[in-house]
C-alpha cells in the first residue's frame, strides 16, 4: 500500500489549484474573443468570403496498377466510367431536358424525374451511373439542350476475366475506419476504395499509387472550373502475376457447379499457375455497387463464394495424406516395403473396430498395393509403430500445420495434432485409437488444399518445399522493373532416395496400375501420378454406407493430388471437389483435365510467342485507356 | 470488492453528465461533418463513434470502481508495457513499408500515444507524490527519466503536437508538484528565450521542413489552406449560425479533416458564436469540475493524478480550438470527447473515470 503522506499539507496546493483554475478562465475568456472577432467581428466579412469561396483542394487519386497473367495478358485495369449528374434548381423546362436525357442514356424518364425531385435539397445529384459510350457522346453534344446535366468521370476498376480467378485477384472496397486510421498517413481519405481481398489487397502498396492533390476553382455547385494549381498523382505499379489464365480458365470451368477447390503448382519452384475455388464471384459487382441480392448471394451460409477454399477451407485430407504416412513409415524403418500385412477389412484398437473402405479387405498386402489400393488397415497397422508425434513431425516438414506464407489474406494454417498438441487443447492424454485416423488423413487433421499441392510438389520434386508465390513482377508505368520474384525455399524434406522411389512408383500405379483407385485419371497425353482421397464428413458409426445415399452436407469430401509428367515432374495439382464422393470418381478426372490442359497448350505455347494477341474467349485484350483523373 | 454506500452518494454527476453531453455533442457533429453535397449524410463514422462511446463508458466504470490508490500498483508495469507498444508501433511503421500482413496483425484501431497520455500521468503522480513542495530543478531527474522515453517516441513517430501536449500535460502535473516557483520562471523564460532563438538558427528550407514536420498531413499546395477554410467555416457562421447540417463551407468539402481535428470548424459554422460560447462554457466548466476534484483529493497521489486528468483535458481543448482558429499553429491535436477518433475519446472517457474515481473516494479514508 502507498504511504499517504503530507496528509495535512494538502492545503498547500490551494495556491496552485486558483492559479490553475484562472488559467482556464485566462483561455476560456481568450478563446471567447476569439471566436468574437471571427464570427461577430469579421463575420459578415467571412460570410462574403464563404459565398465566393471557389478555390478548393481536391485530391487527384491515383490510377490503379495493372495486373498482367504470366503470358503478358490483361487481367484487370482501370477504364473511365461515366456517371450523368444533375443540379436541380433553377433550370427551365426540367421535364423536357430530363425526357431528352431519358431518350439518349435509354433509361426511363419517370425514373429520373424521381431521382432528381429526391435529392433531398442536395445541389447535386447522380441519375445514371457508368453509362456507355454512345450515351456519354450524346449528352456531350447535346450538351446546351440539357441545362443542368453534367458528366463526371472517375476511374472503374474492371476484371476482364469477371468470375475467372476472382478469388485470386480479390476486389475494391471502400476504406473501412481501421484501415483509415492506419493509412492516413499513406494519403487515404474517407471514400476512397481499397484493397479488400486477394490480390488487390495484399499487393495494395505497389497496386494503388499515391494520390495527388488539386487546388481547383469552382462555381456555386462545386463544379470544376478551372485548375490553379497540381500536384500530380503517381500511379501505382503493374503487376505480373505467375497464373495462366488458359489453366485458370479450364481449372474454373472444370469447377462449375461444384463446390471445391484446384490448385496447380509449378514442381520445381512453387509458382501458382492456377487456382479456383468454387462457387466464385465477379469482382466488378463491387466495383460497380452490390445489390442487395448480390450482397446475400456472396455472403450465402452454405456457398459461400467470397471464401476462396483453396487456402482458407481446411478439410480432412483423407487417404492423400498415406503418402505422407508412407514416407514416415519408411523413413523411419517401421515397416519394410516388402513385409506382407493383412487386412481383414478392419482393424481392432483397444475396444474399437476400425474399418477398412472395402468391406471384405485387401487380403495380404504390401506397401506397394497399400498405396494403389488405398488399404486403409495396412496403415492403421503401421500407425501403431510410428506413433502420432512422428507422423506430426513428418506432416510439419511438409508444411502441414502452418500457412504456407503464400501473400494472400486469411490462408488456414491447418491442423497436425501431437500428444502435446492434445494435452493443450483438451486436457486429456493421446489414446491409441487416434492414431490410426490420422494416419489416413482423418481424426483431428486438417490441411488446406494449397498445402495439399505444395505437398505434392515436394514428393514430385525429391523433398524441397517451397513457399507458393504468385507474383512474378512490380513493374512500374514507365516499364521498369521494380521487384522481381523467384522461388523460396522453406524447407526440405530429407529422405532417402529409394523411399521417395517407392512411393512415386505406387503413385504412379494409382493412376496406371490395375488395381489403382484412379485409373479415371489415366491419360493419352502424359504419364501422371497421383492419389486419391476420400474425406469423410461426417464419422460413420456401423455399417459403411455409400456415400451417395447420404444427405449433401454430410456426403465425403473427393479429393486427388497428382503430379505429371511422371519423370521429371513439372506441375502439381489438387483437386478438392466438397461432398463429391469417391474421390477416385469425382476428383481425379478434373485433374485429369487440368494436367492435359496444360500439356497440350504448353506445346502451342512455342507458336503463339510473340504475337501477343493470343485470345482466350473470357480475355479480352485492348491496350490500358487512359483515365482521366475523376472530377 | 465491497460497496461503501458513501462511494455511490458522493459520485460526481455533473463531471459524468458534462462529459457524456459533449461526447454526444461529438457524435452529433460528426454525422453532420460526414455530409457532403452529392451524397446523402453518412451514417457510418458517427455510428462508430457511438460504438466508442459505449466501449469508453464500459471502460470509464471500470475505472472508477477501482480505488486509484491501487492504480499506483501498477503504475509502473502499465509504463512499461507503453512504452513498449510506443516502440513497436516505430517498428511497424517501418516494416509497413515491407510487408502488408504484418499491419494486418498489428493494433488495428489503438493510437498507443493516446494511452502514453493516461500512462505518465500516473507515474510522475506516483513519483511525485513522495516529493516535498518547494523541491528545485536538481530534483526533477527521476521525473525527466520517466518523461524522455514517452516524448521520444512520440517525436520519433513523428508526432510533435501530441509530444508537445504530453510535455504540457507533464508540466502541469510537475508544478501542481511543488516545484520551487522560481525552478519555474527559470524554466519559462529559459525555454521562451530558447525558441526564437533556436528558430533563428534555422535556414528557410529547414523552416518549412519542420513545419511539414509539424504538420505531415498538411495539403501539398501550400501552407496554410487548412487555416483560411477553417477561419472561413467559423466566421460565416456569425452570431447564430447556419443550422444542424446546413453549414455550406463543410457541405461543400471546402473544409479539410472535417470530422476529426477540425471538427469544431463544422460545429462554429453551424451553431455560430452562440453555439460556440456554450460549448466554450461547457469545456471551461468540466476542466473546472475536474481542478474541484483536485481540490477535494485528499491524499498527494489523488491531487497529482487528477491534475494530470485536468491538464490532459485543458491542454487539448484549448490548443486544438486554438489551432482551428488559427491562433495556433496546425499540430493534429483532436479536441477531445468531439473529434471523429476512438483511442481519443476511450482516453478521454478513461480521464475522466479517474477523476470520478479519486472524486468518490474523497471521504474514505
Amino acid at each position: 500500500m502507498l504511504r499517504r503522506p503530507n496528509t495535512r499539507a494538502l492545503p498547500e496546493f490551494r495556491r496552485r489549484i486558483r492559479l490553475f483554475a484562472l488559467c482556464v478562465l485566462v483561455a476560456f475568456a481568450f478563446l471567447t474573443y476569439r471566436l468574437w472577432v471571427l464570427q461577430v467581428l469579421q463575420g459578415n466579412r467571412y460570410t462574403v468570403m464563404s459565398e465566393h469561396n471557389r478555390i478548393r483542394l481536391q485530391r487527384v487519386p491515383a490510377v490503379r496498377g495493372l495486373v498482367f497473367d504470366r503470358k503478358n495478358r490483361l487481367l484487370i485495369h482501370s477504364r473511365p466510367s461515366f456517371d450523368v449528374q444533375y443540379v436541380p434548381g433553377g433550370n427551365a423546362g426540367q421535364e423536357d431536358t430530363l425526357r431528352r436525357l431519358a431518350e439518349m442514356v435509354e433509361v426511363d424518364g419517370e425514373r429520373l424525374e424521381e431521382i432528381a425531385q429526391g435529392g433531398n435539397g442536395a445541389k447535386r445529384v447522380t441519375l445514371v451511373r457508368d453509362v456507355d459510350w454512345p450515351s456519354v457522346v450524346a449528352v456531350e453534344t447535346h450538351q446546351l439542350d440539357l441545362p443542368g446535366v453534367y458528366l463526371s468521370v472517375r476511374a472503374r476498376r474492371s476484371y476482364l476475366t469477371d468470375e475467372v480467378a476472382a478469388h485470386m485477384l480479390g476486389y475494391l472496397g471502400e476504406i473501412n475506419a481501421n484501415q483509415l486510421q492506419r493509412l492516413r498517413r499513406q494519403g487515404y481519405r474517407l471514400g476512397d476504395a481499397i484493397g479488400q481481398a486477394g490480390l488487390e489487397k495484399s499487393w495494395e502498396r505497389h497496386l494503388a499509387g499515391r494520390s495527388g492533390g488539386e487546388k481547383v476553382e469552382v462555381d456555386a455547385t462545386g463544379r470544376k472550373v478551372r485548375v490553379i494549381d497540381r500536384h500530380k498523382a503517381t500511379p501505382g505499379h503493374n503487376v505480373v502475376l505467375t497464373l495462366d489464365m488458359d489453366l485458370q480458365q479450364v481449372a474454373h470451368d472444370a469447377l462449375k457447379g461444384k463446390e471445391g477447390a484446384i490448385v496447380v503448382l509449378e514442381v520445381n519452384t512453387g509458382a501458382v499457375l492456377a487456382l479456383a475455388s468454387s462457387p466464385t464471384f465477379d469482382p466488378n459487382w463491387f466495383a460497380r455497387g452490390l445489390t442487395s441480392r448480390e450482397w446475400r448471394h456472396l455472403t450465402d451460409d452454405r456457398e459461400t463464394p467470397l471464401h476462396n477454399r483453396a487456402l482458407q477451407g481446411q478439410f480432412p485430407p483423407g487417404s492423400t495424406f498415406k503418402i505422407v504416412t508412407a514416407l514416415a513409415a519408411l523413413q523411419e524403418g517401421v515397416i519394410s516395403p516388402n513385409k506382407t500385412l493383412w487386412c481383414g477389412g478392419s482393424y481392432q484398437v483397444g475396444n474399437r473396430t476400425l474399418r477398412d473402405w472395402k468391406k471384405d479387405g485387401h487380403g495380404h498386402i504390401k506397401m506397394h498395393q497399400a498405396l494403389v489400393q488405398s488399404c486403409d488397415v495396412y496403415f492403421y497397422q503401421i500407425s501403431q509403430r510410428l506413433g502420432v508425434d512422428k507422423i506430426a513431425r513428418y506432416a510439419r516438414r511438409f508444411g502441414f500445420g502452418s500457412p504456407t506464407g503464400i501473400s494472400l489474406d486469411g490462408e488456414g494454417p491447418g491442423l497436425v495434432p501431437d500428444r502435446a498438441w492434445k494435452k493443450g487443447r483438451y486436457g486429456t492424454p493421446w489414446y491409441r485409437g487416434e492414431t490410426p485416423l490420422v494416419a489416413i488423413g482423418q481424426g483431428f487433421l486438417s490441411v488446406t488444399p494449397l498445402q495439399m499441392a505444395s505437398m505434392t510438389a515436394t514428393v514430385a520434386n525429391g523433398g524441397t518445399v517451397y513457399r507458393p508465390w504468385f507474383v512474378k513482377r512490380v513493374v512500374s508505368p514507365d516499364g521498369e522493373v521494380m521487384e522481381e520474384y523467384g522461388p523460396v525455399r522453406t524447407g526440405t524434406v530429407g529422405l532417402k532416395k529409394e523411399n521417395w522411389d517407392i512411393v512415386r512408383r505406387a503413385l504412379f500405379d494409382v493412376v496406371h496400375g490395375r488395381r489403382g483407385t484412379a485409373r479415371t485419371a489415366r491419360s493419352e497425353v502424359v504419364g501422371i501420378a497421383g492419389k486419391t482421397g476420400t474425406a469423410q464428413v461426417a464419422e460413420m458409426r456401423g455399417d459403411a454406407v455409400k456415400s451417395e445415399d447420404l444427405p449433401y452436407e454430410v456426403r465425403d469430401h473427393a479429393w486427388f493430388v497428382a503430379y505429371a509428367p511422371t519423370k521429371e515432374p513439372e506441375i502439381a495439382v489438387v483437386t478438392l471437389v466438397e461432398h463429391g464422393g469417391h474421390g477416385g470418381a469425382t476428383a481425379a478426372p478434373i485433374a485429369k483435365q487440368v494436367i492435359e490442359a496444360y500439356f497440350l497448350f504448353d506445346g502451342e505455347e512455342a507458336e503463339h510467342e510473340e504475337p501477343a494477341g493470343r485470345q482466350l474467349s473470357a480475355l479480352d485484350v485492348r491496350p490500358p485507356p487512359r483515365t482521366d483523373h475523376a472530377d | 470488492m465491497q460497496i461503501d454506500r458513501r462511494l455511490v452518494s458522493s459520485f460526481d454527476w455533473p463531471l459524468w453528465t458534462l462529459s457524456v453531453g459533449l461526447a454526444l455533442v461529438g457524435i452529433m457533429t460528426i454525422y453532420s461533418a460526414t455530409c457532403s453535397v452529392n451524397e446523402e449524410c453518412s451514417r457510418y463514422l458517427a455510428t462508430r463513434q457511438s460504438y466508442w462511446l459505449i466501449i469508453g463508458l464500459a471502460l470509464m466504470v471500470a475505472t472508477f470502481s477501482v480505488d486509484y490508490q491501487r492504480l499506483a500498483h501498477w503504475a509502473y508495469p502499465i509504463y512499461v508495457a507503453v512504452v513498449i507498444l510506443l516502440a513497436l508501433v516505430l517498428i511497424i511503421g517501418i516494416t509497413s513499408g515491407g510487408s502488408q500482413r504484418w499491419l494486418d496483425l498489428g493494433f488495428f484501431a489503438l493510437q498507443p500515444s493516446e494511452l502514453a497520455k493516461l500512462t505518465l500521468v500516473l507515474v510522475l503522480a506516483k513519483t511525485l507524490c513522495y516529493y516535498e513542495p518547494g523541491y528545485s530543478l536538481m530534483d526533477l531527474g527521476v521525473p525527466l527519466l520517466l518523461s524522455a522515453p514517452v516524448v521520444g517516441l512520440v517525436l520519433l513517430q513523428p508526432d510533435l503536437g501530441t509530444a508537445g501536449v504530453i510535455f504540457l500535460i507533464a508540466m502541469a502535473v510537475v508544478v501542481m508538484s511543488g516545484l520551487r516557483v522560481r525552478s519555474l520562471l527559470y524554466l519559462t523564460v529559459a525555454a521562451i528565450a530558447a525558441l526564437p532563438v533556436g528558430w533563428q538558427f534555422l535556414k528557410p528550407y529547414q523552416k518549412t521542413r519542420i513545419w511539414t514536420f509539424m504538420n505531415p498531413e498538411s495539403d501539398p499546395l501550400g501552407a496554410g489552406y487548412h487555416v483560411v477554410q477553417s477561419k472561413i467555416a467559423i466566421g460565416s457562421g456569425r452570431l447564430w449560425g447556419t443550422g444542424y447540417l446546413q453549414g455550406s463551407q463543410n457541405r461543400l468539402e471546402f473544409l479539410p479533416e472535417q470530422h476529426t481535428d477540425f471538427v469544431f470548424a463544422v460545429f462554429a459554422e453551424e451553431w455560430g458564436f452562440s453555439g460556440c460560447v456554450a460549448l466554450l462554457a461547457a469545456y471551461a466548466l468540466l476542466i473546472l469540475l475536474a481542478l474541484r476534484v483536485v481540490r477535494r483529493a485528499q491524499d498527494r497521489f489523488g491531487v497529482l493524478l487528477a491534475t494530470g486528468m485536468a491538464a490532459i483535458l485543458f491542454w487539448q481543448f484549448t490548443i486544438n480550438i486554438g489551432m482551428v482558429t488559427g491562433l495556433v499553429p496546425v499540430v493534429g491535436i483532436p479536441l477531445p470527447l468531439i473529434s471523429y477518433g476512438g483511442s481519443s475519446l476511450v482516453t478521454t472517457l478513461i480521464a475522466v473515470g479517474v477523476l470520478i474515481s479519486v472524486s468518490m473516494r474523497r471521504y474514505t479514508r
